[in-house]
């Protein structure tokens, strides 16, 4: 197996997977617990343990049986996802098709600590529309290692929506390599909720004029959490937008971290490149590494980036408290208004309204 | 754009660097190479007592163990150590007066126009010159020593005051610290060295031009500044120096120390050779910048304007431990042709209620690269803590890089961070208004980098700002376009 990264190389300076490695994982069980799914109108594919589950699973028109792997990427949980990928979703939508939503569903259980590295593929021709709204869930000790390939053709458009609720006490890291044509839009969104140790971690190159990516991220940590937002947007065409917004909400000894890098290539002129971080620290232990990085080669750009951490602004808590709102309140009404606004980036009704009720149960919790 | 302000650029693209000439003075140089017996043989040279040689020896062991860092944003051939000399001085003995020092000497002073003798006194600045590693002739001192203040090289202090120098060397930059640290603690030759004692504020603002001449020669300077409880002091750097071809090191190692309630204002104007237009020569820039502010409501603040050297290398910090301390840094950061600089700052708050501000502007031109590479980290007891980040940069030319790589560590969730950045380049309304007004492209362009680095600029003491903004116009003629 390739090695796992340590944080002596930059790109993992701030997470340390030294708890993963510390465990020995078996191959998967079988499973026999059917999961619980959302009450959503889409085709649906569910993974157990990694592996597909034809019986909870609805046919889709453009999936493809999964193919052995292609691309092996370059970051380290890639490379180690390459030799062990043995299932994952297939998706090829022909040009100018509007394949409308699927639900992607990764369920895990077991009684002793287990392994699996999906590798999922999603291409979109030309024109093409498509959304992949995935939810990640399971119990106990496991260590879910996924990949995507994502191509992104032009002009089609590539939403995708992302439900991380996984253990509290597993793992979950995620790269996701995109690859997005002129005219073409890749749109993503990370809620994270679960895991013990999760990292996100996205490539997104834009490769033709107009083509654009929008990277975004929320994070509610508690416990002994840690969650790790990493990306890096590659403008290598003149006049392509990104955006990134990454908000965090920490509470306990969560530990949050965002590295967001934007590189402009000499020829990527008109280059407009927008990324906001912002965390809030509920309790005086959590922790927020925030590393915003600019690389940029050509001159007629509009770049920039904003960080904030800290806690609420107690101007704004008076403001409420001078409104006769209870100190508690105040503090409440500010906190999901943070919240709420995380969720703005999220385009997509039927995706929103899940996200909201996850927030709202998190929230009932705290 | 039209053809006469292409031919004016032309002209001033091919304009040579101006401060560029070698002063032939004979210098006692030792044999090439670094090794225990030239540490050994440096400390003799100064008569330095038995633990500053310890000191240095440990130094230099620790520099043999470490590998030379590899994560800045800088391309350059690799150093071979053994080539350079480690220790280089004027061949005269120091001076007792300005009538004694090397009529050669003085007259490069004056070309580079700086105010050493009676333009030192309407200047009203003492200066501390060093010419490669020895002092040579130093100013205002009765003035300082009357109010208390000791300003003398390092060398100097080491002698005379070898009690504070053997508390407070090494004590914010230990001789371990990180490569060119090490190496500095092992062979630093000269430098300065202020004290300013309890209450006392430094009735002058004080000034060290440092000079690289002689050919091959590392420069190692030494500077520590120790303000005590309730002192004030306001200290410049600046310097210049001559054309030549062949690459020069300088690693640096300033240290300041701030006790309670104690100000510290740190200015440098670096304006080293950047190297020709094709990119050979000029001075390598690794200087490692700290300062402590140790005491209550203490505050230490870098201001720096950087325009010259072909790599530059350098990060000024400050470690927030008393309680409300406060540490700023302003920095400009011009390059132009092939100059690569990697600069920032770090501010590490410990202490409570600790508040920092950076902001930080960085121009890139021609085929230069500049990055700013800061961090601020809140350690779990620094409650209340704030920090402000701006860094900007601008771009001129599609053959330039601007980079930002700060990083930002939170572990107080009373403590509030803020950071800003950009990334853009000069706008073309700002160009065509100011064009309109009837400005050159060129005059344009200086307006509107000096309007860009304002904050900055507005911070350095008022001799400084002067030639700061004139040396940014010369940085810059040639890029436009």
């Amino acid at each position: 197996m390739v090695a796992l990264p340590t944080r002596k190389l930059e790109a993992w300076r701030y997470t340390d997977l030294r708890p993963l490695s510390a465990i020995s994982f078996a191959a998967p069980p079988a499973v026999s617990a059917t999961p619980e799914l959302p009450d959503l109108p889409f085709p649906r594919f569910v993974f157990l343990n990694g592996a597909l589950n034809a019986a909870l699973s609805t046919g889709f028109a453009h999936a493809k049986p999964f193919a052995p792997v292609e691309g092996q990427g370059t970051q380290p949980m890639a490379l180690i996802n390459a030799d062990y990928a043995q299932d994952g979703i297939n998706i090829e939508i022909p040009a100018g098709q509007n394949a409308g939503e699927l639900l992607l569903v990764s369920a895990a259980s077991g009684a002793a600590p287990f392994a699996f590295h999906p590798r999922h593929r999603v291409k979109l021709g030309q024109g093409a529309t498509f959304t992949l709204i995935e939810l990640d869930q399971g119990e106990g000790i496991y260590w879910q290692n996924a990949v995507f390939e994502v191509e992104v053709a032009e002009g089609a458009k590539f939403q995708h929506f992302r439900l991380q609720e996984e253990s509290v006490e597993a793992f979950n890291t995620t790269t996701i390599h995109a690859d997005i044509a002129g005219d073409a839009s890749y749109e993503h969104f990370t809620l994270t909720l679960g895991s013990k140790i999760s990292r996100t971690e996205i490539e997104a190159n834009l490769l033709g004029q107009n083509a654009l990516a929008h990277l975004n991220a929320a994070q509610l940590l508690g416990g002994v959490q840690h969650g790790d937002f990493t990306t890096i947007i590659r403008h290598k065409a003149p006049n392509c937008p990104s955006r990134q917004t990454v908000k965090s909400v920490l509470a306990g000894r969560a530990r949050g971290v965002f590295q967001g890098k934007i590189e402009v290539d000499q020829i990527a002129q008109k280059t407009d490149g927008y990324q906001m971080s912002q965390a809030l620290l509920l309790s005086p232990d959590a922790e927020m590494d925030i590393k915003p990085e600019l690389q940029i080669f050509a001159d007629d750009v509009k770049c920039s980036h904003g960080a904030t951490i800290g806690a609420l602004d107690e101007e704004q808590v008076f403001y409420l408290r001078s409104r006769g709102i209870p100190e508690a309140d105040a503090r409440q009404i500010l906190i999901r208004a943070f919240l709420e606004e995380a969720l703005e980036p999220v385009t997509h009704d039927a995706s929103k309204t899940l996200f909201e009720e996850v927030l709202q149960s998190w929230w009932s919790k705290q | 754009m039209s053809t006469t302000t292409e031919a004016t650029i032309q002209e001033l693209a091919a304009q040579k660097y101006k401060y560029g000439f070698t002063t032939d003075i004979l210098m006692e140089e030792f044999p090439k190479g670094l090794s225990a017996d030239i540490v050994r043989l440096i400390s003799a040279k100064k008569s330095e007592p038995e633990w500053l040689l310890e000191w240095r020896l440990k130094a230099y062991e620790a520099w043999l163990k470490m590998e030379e860092p590899e994560w800045a944003r800088i391309h350059h051939p690799p150093i071979d150590y053994d080539a350079l000399y480690y220790y280089a001085a004027p061949a005269k003995a120091v001076p007792k007066s300005l009538d004694e020092v090397d009529p050669e000497l003085l007259k490069t002073y004056e070309k580079l126009g700086i105010p050493l003798n009676e333009r030192a006194a309407l200047a009203g600045v003492a200066v501390d010159a060093v010419f490669d590693s020895v002092s040579v002739a130093t100013t205002f001192r009765d003035t300082l020593a009357k109010a208390g203040v000791i300003f003398c090289s390092i060398s100097e202090a080491v002698k005379e005051h070898p009690e504070l120098v053997r508390k407070y060397i090494g004590s914010v930059v230990p001789a371990g610290d990180n490569y060119f640290a090490a190496l500095n603690s092992a062979v630093f030759s000269d430098g300065s060295f202020v004290f300013i004692p309890k209450g006392v504020k430094c009735p002058m603002e004080l000034s060290t031009y440092f000079r690289i001449n002689a050919r091959n020669t590392g420069q190692f300077e030494r500077t520590l500044i120790i303000a005590e409880e309730g002192a004030s002091v306001s200290y410049l750097e600046g310097c210049t120096a001559p054309m030549r071809d062949e690459n020069q090191l300088h690693a640096a190692v300033v240290e300041l120390v701030a006790l309670d309630d104690a100000k510290i204002k740190y200015s440098t104007v670096q304006n080293w050779y950047p190297g020709d237009s094709e990119g050979k020569g000029g001075i390598y820039n690794f200087v490692t910048k700290r300062g402590a502010c140790r005491g209550k409501n203490s505050k230490i603040s870098w201001t720096q304007v950087e325009t010259g050297s072909a790599i530059t290398w350098k990060y000024p910090s400050c470690i927030l431990q008393g309680e409300g301390s406060v540490g700023e840094f302003y920095s400009v950061a011009v390059t132009n042709h092939f100059q690569q600089a990697d600069t920032g700052t770090k501010m590490i708050h410990i202490g409570k209620n600790t508040s920092s501000t950076i902001i930080s502007k960085g121009i890139s031109a021609g085929k230069s690269n500049n990055t700013y590479r800061g961090l601020v980290k809140i350690m779990p007891g620094a409650s209340g803590a704030r920090n402000f980040t701006q860094c900007d940069s601008l771009l001129i030319g599609d053959q330039c890089g601007a980079h930002t790589v700060p990083y930002i560590e939170n572990r107080n969730s009373s403590a509030k961070v803020e950071h800003e950045a950009t990334t853009s380049k000069i706008a073309e309304d700002q160009l065509f208004y100011c064009r309109s007004r009837g400005l050159s492209e060129e005059d344009a362009v200086s307006l509107i980098v000096n309007g860009f680095c304002k904050d900055v600029l507005k911070e350095l003491p008022m001799e400084f700002a002067v030639e700061a903004q004139k040396l940014l116009a010369v940085s810059l003629e040639g890029s436009v376009g």
